[in-house]
């Protein structure tokens, strides 16, 4: 999926149309898929609220209806093959939460958290108090009179909104996750938004959290979105690993599998800054495809931390696009996968207007039979002159069937611009195990060490020190 | 310092090793008591790194022959980490750079591992931060240098001014210097030697490895070794340091020559 730099408007009824008779290659499963989410319909409180909420996402399933699952033959999802999740049959009814001591809350966040189940809003985890006034921290249902247009003018209007799974998601909008930051308001308390997904035993099930944030001029906020499994919050677990292959294979084909489909729109006012962490922690049969879509007014910051590391299959898809001068973004990304997880992560930025400023740098561990996927996109095109952009993919591979397919990919065409990229991949050195050993230090911990490092990097940069520990001693366990 | 009826702290006895399968070490006799400053000298190839590495058990070299006593201990029966518990020091010619490994945890790390080892409880974060203040002092670093990502940056004689602190902080029993001079300007070699020789105590022995006198003149030796083609062929007091220094290495090989080895 490219980004077009030109803006492009929300799918209606004739454009959809028009791209029917283009695409013949009319894919069933996904009928099956959109057909669930469908009909999850809106309460009756969130239709009143928001009556033109009904039209987006009809809207967004004709585009759906006449797309298909990518497959591989398709540039885009080259090395990430979703030809199992053709063959699963979704339902949109998932598992029920047992007990709330089951959530693994961040104290920094204990008054600013937002729980949604299975896509369904939690009033009983989620805990908002004491909020400065001008922040509006909210699902649909709860959301206040003055938040109503706000929604309305920026759900379902990044670019790429057409996407398949994006639309997907829009299609069977149920709920959001609506962070909005009035003009000049600094928010200093970090806000967390928890996507549990809970399964049950009988069925495959697909869950769609959405979010929208949008920090109007001058305001400032930070966010932290999990995307988590009950279950297996650690995503995969290290015994997992040990086990032999058919042990593995039993344990895969018991556990009913779910399909996370997000999306996160965020739209940073002029000179407003968003911090956005992002952990996907999800169960180790599961599907999760995210999108996180980012439009940047000028001089304003935009800063993410994506995690991944639970999840048989993720992807996730970051658009960010600068839509003024002077505009900042820093991109970091860390996956840590084992077993046969496979982890993508398709960045693309586009820039579009002088003295634009990114920093790029996504780093992957992979070991057993994993395989990480890096897809960076640069666009610098004639306008965006003094552009200064910097991008690094590094990669550790633990085992020598592990995999990484990293493709940097920079189109400049302005001339007066300062661009660097890089992609390195390495192994654990045997001479750098040898030295800390020499100075006594047992060779796990020597590899412990090395491992914590490589994933400390990107890790030391979360803003909230709880989950930060919680991030190094999940890293710690699963790469035991 | 040499003293009389010392405790023998290394033993070698016809120590030979191989690489790749390929024999560079070819029966090495060497024995260091308690007190004494041995240094090793001969031409480059000579085998002379590899047996450092050997002492401190690099995974790369296969020990074919020979044994090596450690405090009466065998040696070559212990894992890395075990030889470095046990007082066995190697300070790398090339040590090594780790990126977001900070140097104070990495030496907070190695000393409490040692300590464990010793039945010792692990020291604080508080304590320990006293503990390296005063350690610096002995190779006048900066603490600025413990912030750093290990090694990660530092310049030839900050590397090596790092590796003589550790060895300051593990107090080993044997410190074994390979290179530690290559590469060291004269104001380096000065600090890095100073802080060596108030490492020094009749309790503990130092091995240098070496290629050049220069060394030798600032940390004077008890005993010189020469070494060639995998074996310690000469043997003699600080003054042959000297010797080779104004002569070169050919006349000892000639010599060899002559006797048939």
């Amino acid at each position: 999926m490219t980004i077009q730099v030109s803006p492009s408007p929300v799918p209606n009824s004739s454009t959809a149309d028009k791209f029917a008779s283009a695409v013949l290659d009319k894919d069933v499963d996904l009928s099956n898929l959109l057909k669930t989410v469908e009909n999850l319909s809106l309460s009756g409180s969130v239709k009143s609220k928001l009556p033109w909420l009904q039209e987006v996402r009809e809207n967004a399933a004709k585009w759906v209806h006449y797309s298909s699952i990518p497959t591989t033959r398709e540039e885009e999802w080259r090395f990430t093959n979703l030809s199992e999740l053709r063959n699963i049959e979704f339902s949109a009814i998932g598992g029920q939460i047992n007990s709330l001591e089951e959530i693994d809350t961040l104290p920094e966040t204990a008054e600013s958290r937002l729980v949604f189940v299975n896509g369904v809003y939690s009033a009983d985890l989620s805990q908002v108090k004491g909020l400065p006034d001008g922040l509006t921290l909210s699902n649909l249902a709860n959301l206040p009179d003055t938040g109503r247009e706000k929604v309305k003018r920026h759900l379902a209007q990044s670019e790429g909104s057409s996407e398949v799974f994006t639309a997907l998601n829009t299609a069977g909008i149920q709920d959001i996750a609506v962070v909005l930051v009035s003009k000049n308001v600094v928010v200093d308390t970090p806000i967390s938004l928890v996507y549990l997904s809970v399964g049950n035993e009988e069925n495959s099930f697909i869950t769609q959290p959405r979010c929208l944030v949008v920090a109007e001029s001058g305001s400032q906020v930070s966010f932290i979105e999990e995307f988590r499994n009950c279950d297996n919050p650690l995503g995969v677990k290290r015994s997992d690993r040990q086990n032999t292959d058919q042990q593995l294979k039993n344990k895969t084909q018991e556990e009913k599998t779910y399909f996370c489909n997000a999306v996160t729109e965020i739209w940073v006012g002029e000179n407003a800054g968003v911090n956005h962490t992002r952990i996907v922690l999800e169960g180790s049969a599961a599907f999760h495809i995210g999108k996180t879509a980012v439009t940047q007014e000028r001089y304003s910051r935009y800063t993410t931390h994506a995690v991944t590391i639970g999840g048989k299959l993720s992807r996730h898809n970051l658009e960010v696009l600068q839509n003024g001068e002077q505009t900042e973004t820093t991109l970091n990304g860390l996956s840590v996968i084992f077993d046969k997880q496979l982890a993508d992560t398709h960045s693309a930025i586009a820039l579009n207007y002088p003295h634009g400023v990114t920093n790029q740098l996504h780093k992957t561990i992979v070991g057993d039979r994993a395989a990480g996927v890096f897809n960076g996109k640069v666009f610098v095109p004639k306008p965006a002159q003094l552009t200064n952009a910097a991008q690094l993919n590094r990669n550790l591979l633990l085992s020598p069937k592990a995999k990484v397919d990293t493709k940097p990919q920079l189109e400049i065409t302005a001339d007066n611009v300062k661009c660097a990229h890089g992609a390195t991949v390495s192994q654990l050195e045997d001479d750098e195990i040898f030295y800390l050993q020499s100075r006594g230090i047992d060779q796990d911990a020597a590899r412990h060490l090395l491992i914590n490092a490589f994933a400390g990097e990107i890790i030391d940069k979360i803003p909230v020190v709880s989950l930060k520990e919680k991030l190094m001693e999940t890293v710690k366990s699963i790469s035991g | 310092m040499i003293q009389e009826n010392s405790q023998i702290v290394l033993s070698v006895k016809d120590l030979t090793a191989n690489v790749d399968g390929t024999e560079i070490l070819k029966g090495v006799n060497l024995e260091i008591r308690a007190g004494e400053i041995h240094a090793i000298m001969g031409p480059n190839g000579s085998g002379k790194s590899t047996f450092s590495k050997i002492l401190a058990g690099h995974p790369a070299y296969e020990v074919t022959g020979g044994e090596v006593i450690f405090e009466g201990e065998n040696l070559l029966e212990l894992e890395p980490e075990d030889r470095a518990r046990s007082g066995v020091f190697l300070a790398f010619q090339y040590p090594l750079e780790i990126p977001g490994v900070s140097n104070l945890d990495f030496l907070r790390v190695a000393y409490n591992s040692k300590r464990k080892a010793q039945g010792l409880e692990e020291i604080d974060t508080f304590d320990f931060d006293d503990l390296i203040e005063e350690k610096l002092e002995v190779v006048k670093m900066d603490s600025a240098f413990l912030e750093r990502s290990l090694n990660e940056g530092f310049s030839g004689g900050e590397k090596k001014r790092n590796e003589i602190l550790q060895m300051a902080l593990l107090e080993p029993k044997l410190g074994i210097l390979d290179e530690t001079d290559s590469g060291l300007d004269i104001d380096a070699l000065k600090i890095v030697a100073n802080g060596v020789n108030q490492l020094t105590t009749p309790e503990n022995a130092t091995l240098m490895i070496t290629h050049y006198q220069r060394l030798l003149d600032y940390i004077i030796p008890d005993y010189v070794h020469v070494m060639a083609k995998g074996r310690i062929i000469k043997s003699g007091g600080k003054e042959l340091a000297l010797e080779l220094e104004s002569r070169g290495y050919d006349w000892i090989l000639e010599d060899l020559v002559e006797v048939g080895v």
